[in-house]
């Protein structure tokens, strides 16, 4: 399904699961913002933000409700618009939301080519791209006879249909089953590792963001508080000495006191 | 289980159990023989029985009391005299021409009367334009009750049929106008601001977003006209109507024809079956996503 072939970035890093920093470093820039400002009333949620994201760069978002994570992912959909400051996004991206915003009266092939005209063509790619994300059996079924967690692969493979560039996604795991959510962990992370967008995930759980991500971002107060790299080689493991390490400083930076307490599992 | 038992807890200290050898009031739930299948006797054979009871006595006494001579036959005339007028409407070929008459009255109204509500509707719905111009007048004419305008539109149209079909166009464009505009409406913002994410310009949206996730209650509006326009029909074939059920109603009114009165009315009722049926079977063939209709 992809429409433009792989560059000899991508297949290197294609052949090794590390994406270490200096891979994506030679990679396009697929988001930079500069003084980012976005003002609701007399606050301002989002106070001067800094970011760049390259193409095949795996970025997080954390930080307590009402930082401004979600806005800041409103932002670079184009959903919503800063009141000050440099944004540029890439033009081809796409989002998965919290849920999985399928049209009810289309049938699954057509939500995934939604944007697109609707013929013989295009939905062969739509079924590609269920395919890829283990719905090839749905691609005729209604919406509303799916699970939760096969909606959201739909919106996954409806996302990638369009072969973003930049991929936005706000807490797509966080409706879903203890179970369900793995899953698409390593469906996500597969997917990205093929096509290799930039992506930015909004998420509350802290060991999803060190699991998935190279680089990850902490919000407070309007600015950027933290922003890391993640040290650990891929596949990464809960309970490993530099996982643990990273959850205790990134509970510490979200100003949730003991990490030892192992609560948040 | 046994409650005498508990399971061992986490807690350490045992606060908050019940005291050791106390029986707790339990209610039996467990299945009971034969109890599943006398229930799913009755439904089968005995539903269809007890449905048909009510209306079979009613029948039963009123043919009863008209034998008997308690009610006067020019006031209630018996079931077995209103099956005869049928006859008798059917030989001559009354009612044959009659039905065709009034339907085609009702459906040429309807389809007028629900497409302007349809058009209306999109366009107050989708455009803020369309709401601020049509919007309040809609709301505010929606209130007069239609009958209350057949002497208006006696002066404006005359007693003939474009009377009758402006009353039934009228009556109808409201229930299509305001369901589809509540269901444009109601469509869930979030699944606009998906459209939008994936580059859906505003017609596509339109169209592949808002008009088919809105067409169950743009039908629910379709269905309550259809309701309407038989209402509408039999007021206004009390104008002077030259042809339809209305003219077989108003003839047998000058003879003191009850039987043929009641024969006529029992035609409105099933016409208004019918309607309803049709419509049933459009939404289904409309709709087929939607889970409760797939299901049965």
């Amino acid at each position: 399904m992809s429409l433009h072939s792989s560059s000899p970035t991508e297949a290197v890093a294609l052949a090794g699961l590390d994406l270490a920093a200096p891979k994506t470093l030679a990679q396009p820039v697929a988001v930079r913002l500069e003084g980012v400002r976005r003002v609701f009333g007399s606050r301002a949620v989002l106070d001067g933000i800094d970011l760049e994201v390259r193409r095949g760069e795996f970025v997080s978002l954390l930080g307590p409700s009402g930082t401004g994570k979600t806005t800041l992912l409103r932002i670079l959909a184009g959903l919503d618009r800063a009141d000050g400051g440099r944004v540029e996004v890439a033009s081809a991206r796409s989002v998965v939301f919290q849920e999985p915003r399928l049209v009810p009266a289309k049938r699954v092939w057509q939500n995934v080519v939604l944007g697109h005209v609707q013929n013989r063509v295009t939905r062969r790619l739509a079924a590609a791209a269920l395919e890829e994300v283990g719905l090839g059996r749905h691609v005729d079924v209604w919406p509303k006879t799916l699970s939760g967690g096969e909606a959201q692969r739909v919106a996954l493979a409806r996302a990638l249909a369009g072969e973003p560039n930049l991929l936005l996604l706000d807490e797509p795991f966080a409706a879903l089953d203890a179970l369900t959510r793995i899953r698409m962990h390593d469906l996500v992370a597969q997917l990205w590792r093929r096509h290799l967008p930039a992506v930015v995930l909004v998420t509350h759980d802290v060991d999803e963001a060190i699991l998935m991500s190279d680089r990850v971002i902490v919000l407070s107060g309007g600015g950027i508080r933290f922003d890391a790299r993640v040290p650990l080689e891929r596949p990464r493991k809960r309970g490993d000495a530099g996982f643990t390490a990273l959850r205790a400083r990134l509970l510490a930076q979200l100003g949730v006191a003991s990490p030892e307490a192992g609560g948040h599992a | 289980m046994t409650v005498q038992q508990p399971a061992p807890t986490f807690l350490a200290s045992g606060a908050g159990q019940p005291p050791r050898g106390v029986k707790l009031d339990l209610v039996d739930l467990s299945p009971r023989a034969g109890q599943t299948l006398a229930r799913s006797r009755f439904s089968t054979s005995a539903r269809f029985a007890s449905r048909a009871l009510v209306p079979a006595v009613l029948l039963a006494v009123w043919q009863a009391s008209s034998n008997f001579g308690l009610v006067a036959p020019e006031v209630l005339p018996s079931p077995a005299e209103i099956i005869a007028a049928y006859a008798e409407l059917i030989r001559t070929g009354e009612l044959q021409a009659a039905i065709p008459a009034s339907l085609a009255r009702a459906l040429t109204g309807l389809a007028l009367g629900a497409s302007v509500g349809l058009v209306l509707g999109l366009f107050a719905g989708l455009w803020r334009v369309g709401e601020e111009l049509f919007d309040a007048p809609l709301q505010m004419l929606r209130t007069i009750p239609f009958i209350a305008m057949i002497p208006l539109f006696i002066i404006w149209f005359g007693i003939g049929e474009q009377a009758k079909i402006a009353l039934i166009f009228g009556a109808t464009i409201f229930p299509v106008y305001l369901n589809t505009y509540s269901g444009v409406r109601g469509v869930d913002q979030k699944l606009i601001e998906a459209a939008r994410v994936f580059g859906l310009s505003h017609g596509r949206i339109a169209t592949r977003v808002i008009i088919p996730t809105a067409l169950p209650s743009i039908l629910v509006g379709l269905r309550f006209a259809a309701g309407v326009s038989l209402l509408a029909l039999v007021a206004a074939e009390q104008i002077n109507a030259r042809s339809g059920i209305g003219f077989i109603l108003i003839n047998a009114n000058q003879n003191q024809r009850t039987d043929i009165i009641i024969a006529g009315i029992i035609v409105y009722a099933l016409l208004g079956i019918a309607i309803d049926l049709v419509m049933r079977v459009v939404e289904r063939l409309a709709l087929p996503w939607r889970p409760s209709l797939v299901l049965a």
